[in-house]
């Protein structure tokens, strides 16, 4: 009886294994999604996650998938977690056809990631985080931090309370940074930009995940910094403007990274936090052409992710860019290749491709969503703009137009720093001629 | 005197933080005292009463709210003592502390799947804004916030209650019977299992105040029972059984690791708040090792 069972048991599992093998395989391309939706990040994964679930979901229902081929999602928690992150992109790497490309929104994912993307040959999408320097595409051939990385973001709110402020000679900049990779990324800019434009820095670090931060701001009230720079994630960044309250700190005076500007983080703080100002690398709202076919495609099918009055929130706004990014990517090397189904590494071809003009972003239905921008084997970042934004109670509203990260001082800097990267790690960079 | 006005300053708000901290470290102590328990799962508790609390109170009027949350609190309390410590009663205190890290997972989880992972306001009335003490004596004056004061009020009636509650009362007694040895106190005729009730009842109620007054200062969500580890290096200073302790511990925590952060922190890069706890407790070990205020425990072998 046990025997008959167990056979039974295994010809069912055989079957099961055999139809899923089967399904995944007839022009379907696998898009593995590293996600958090619980955990003390999760207010701040779950909006990213809904737009790229909706979006692939949306071109699947409207257009039957990319370029013909069927695009099967697969979520994996990581709860920021490091380490369960490099266990999902071990897990669904080789899934289906092979992994197109990964994006584990998290830089401290990203630096664990970075080397082994290399050996595995898929492509390292990230977008508005990770490595600064690996922008640089002649050593850093697999990663690409597409849309702005933390260097560009630095120079572009010095530029910007420089240019409001008259001049930051003699002031005062405090940062405020989550006490990881990627709180600690902008500091060098940051440093340097105090001896260029004459302030004085200073930068004090959170502890993970950042609900205990009085000291800090204990500091603030008696240094009184003329600006507050916050590179914070998830509750640190609703933490921060609360306590700067608590302290009596302007909030005006308060600028955002564009992972601490969106309404999970603002929210939780009510009305005092409004006034709180942040970069943008892309507007709120849900009036675009592509929130009308996701809300027709998904949520009028049913098939929503999250919630149909969170369309078009800043997270998921960006979730919704990086995978419409991601598929461009898929489309043009699916073309080069003449094939429906890709793998990493022909998508990495499509990437160093990749260019958005004006004209293509209409065709999406991302008309004003995103700025064009254009990879290349030299440059894997493809643009470096944001505008800064503002918290009235409500909404954000854009109160600067996009500014551009100074190319010329921080090329050279991304390109020593690659280099040395290339050093420590025995890479020989590619010629890109 | 202008120079010892910010230290004033952090070392009000690091005793306010402390006092929080104490918050959470009773609910440990709550338990441990009435059934030698260690319970891992007080910080999600935490979370769990916070979560319910804020999401029920979208629904309902909030002091409605916050009486059902009282009774799913003593649902969940009849729940560990039915499913989780009966079956393991007269077991290695070690055995139950394993199981209450079950307890702990499967709370965090089930809290977040029926009442979301997102951060929700908690608004309990009480003014952001700080006030400022002895501006003529102290330039700027010295900064508190409203919510601390708030939170360490509720936190001090909690403690006072509770310390006449084991030291006058009938049960006050059976529960500190039942610490010192379950099996004794059960052959004298004290009912185990609703000692345990009511004591996992009680640390869920302080549960939920410890909640809200966290909630309403960083907001409801995950990380409220990651700030139950903060409880652990005062539970370590002020000794695992000890009321007081818990709030000698807290505050001295609270005012040392502000301090450390603010006057060592700069030399050492910063940052050093989170550890410094800990190395505070430690070596408040050294010399005692049974915490400020825990009982000398002499057994021969």
């Amino acid at each position: 009886m046990t025997l008959r069972f167990s056979t039974a048991a295994l010809a069912g599992i055989a079957a099961v294994a055999f139809a899923a093998a089967s399904g995944a395989s007839a022009d379907t391309i696998f898009y593995p999604h590293l996600v958090y939706r619980s955990g003390a990040y999760a207010p701040n994964g779950i909006p990213f996650a809904n737009g790229v679930a909706d979006y692939v979901a949306m071109i699947n229902a409207r257009d039957g998938g990319v370029g013909g081929a069927k695009i099967e999602l697969e979520e994996c928690e990581t709860g920021y977690a490091t380490d369960r992150g490099v266990e999902c992109y071990e897990r669904l790497k080789t899934k289906g056809a092979g992994a197109i490309a990964f994006s584990p929104l998290s830089t401290g994912i990203t630096f664990a990631l970075t080397e082994k993307v290399a050996v595995d040959k898929i492509p390292l999408q990230t977008m508005g985080y990770g490595r600064s320097e690996s922008a640089d595409g002649r050593v850093f051939t697999w990663n690409f931090p597409l849309l702005g990385t933390y260097w560009s973001a630095a120079d572009i709110l010095v530029q910007h309370v420089d240019k409001i402020s008259g001049g930051l000679k003699g002031k005062k900049i405090t940062l405020v940074y989550h006490d990881s990779p990627y709180g600690k990324e902008p500091i060098p800019v940051l440093q340097d930009h105090a001896t260029k434009y004459g302030y004085t820095f200073e930068a004090i670090p959170v502890t993970h995940p950042g609900v205990e931060q009085k000291a800090a701001w204990l500091k603030i009230r008696q240094t009184r910094p003329d600006f507050v720079f916050l590179w914070g994630w998830g509750v640190m960044n609703s933490t921060a403007i609360k306590e700067a309250v608590a302290v009596g700190y302007p909030r005006e005076k308060m600028y955002g990274v564009w992972w601490a500007a969106a309404e999970p983080d603002v929210r939780p703080a009510g009305d005092d936090a409004k006034g709180y100002q942040g970069l943008a690398l892309h507007p709120a709202g849900a009036d675009y052409p592509v929130h009308k076919d996701i809300l027709k495609y998904v949520y009028d099918a049913g098939k929503g992710a999250g919630k149909r009055e969170e369309v078009g929130e800043v997270l998921y706004n960006r979730g919704m860019i990086d995978a419409m990014l991601k598929l461009e990517a898929v489309r043009i090397a699916q073309k080069l290749f003449n094939t429906k189904v890709v793998n990493g590494e022909q998508v990495r071809e499509g990437y160093e491709r990749l260019e958005l003009t004006a004209e293509r972003i209409k065709e999406l239905g991302f008309e004003g969503l995103v700025t064009p921008l254009k990879i290349s084997c030299l440059d894997h970042e493809g643009a470096r703009k944001a505008r800064i934004h503002q918290w009235d109670g409500q909404k954000w509203v854009f109160v600067s137009d996009w500014i551009e990260a100074d190319t010329k001082y921080l090329r050279p800097k991304m390109e020593a720093a690659a280099a040395a990267y290339a050093k420590e790690k025995n890479i020989t960079p590619r010629s890109c001629s | 005197m202008a120079e010892l006005g910010p230290v004033l300053e952090v070392l009000l708000g690091g005793l306010m933080s402390g006092v929080l901290y104490a918050l959470v470290a009773l609910g440990f102590v709550l338990i441990f005292k009435a059934s030698g328990v260690f319970n891992f799962a007080q910080g999600a508790m935490v979370l769990f009463a916070a979560l319910s609390l804020v999401r029920l109170s979208e629904w309902l009027p909030f002091p409605l709210a916050f009486l059902l949350t009282i009774v799913i609190m003593i649902a969940v309390a009849w729940a560990v003592e039915r499913l989780v410590l009966r079956p393991l009663v007269g077991q290695h205190g070690l055995i139950l502390f394993m199981a209450t890290i079950g307890v702990t997972f499967f709370l965090d989880g089930f809290g977040q799947t029926i009442w979301g992972s997102n951060v929700y306001q908690l608004d309990l009335g009480i003014p952001a804004s700080p006030w400022f003490l002895l501006e003529n004596v102290f330039p700027g004056g010295i900064l508190v916030s409203p919510i601390d004061v708030f939170a360490a009020a509720i936190a001090g009636s909690l403690v006072l209650a509770l310390s006449i509650f084991f030291h006058s009362t009938k049960i006050g007694r059976a529960l500190r019977a039942v610490a010192d040895d379950h099996q004794a106190a059960q052959s004298v005729g004290i009912p185990l299992n609703q000692i345990w009730l009511i004591v996992w009842s009680t640390a869920g109620i302080v549960a939920l105040v410890a909640g809200m007054a966290w909630g309403s200062k960083l907001g409801v969500q995950f990380s409220l029972s990651l700030v139950a580890l903060k409880a652990l290096p005062v539970l370590i200073l002020g000794g695992l059984t000890s009321i007081p302790g818990a709030i000698v511990g807290g505050l001295v925590v609270g005012a040392g690791e502000k301090l450390a952060e603010l006057y060592i922190g700069p030399l050492i890069g910063g940052g050093i708040e989170y550890w410094f706890a800990y190395v505070l407790a430690l070596a408040v070990l050294l010399v005692r090792p049974q915490g400020l205020f825990g009982e000398k425990i002499i057994e021969r072998v």
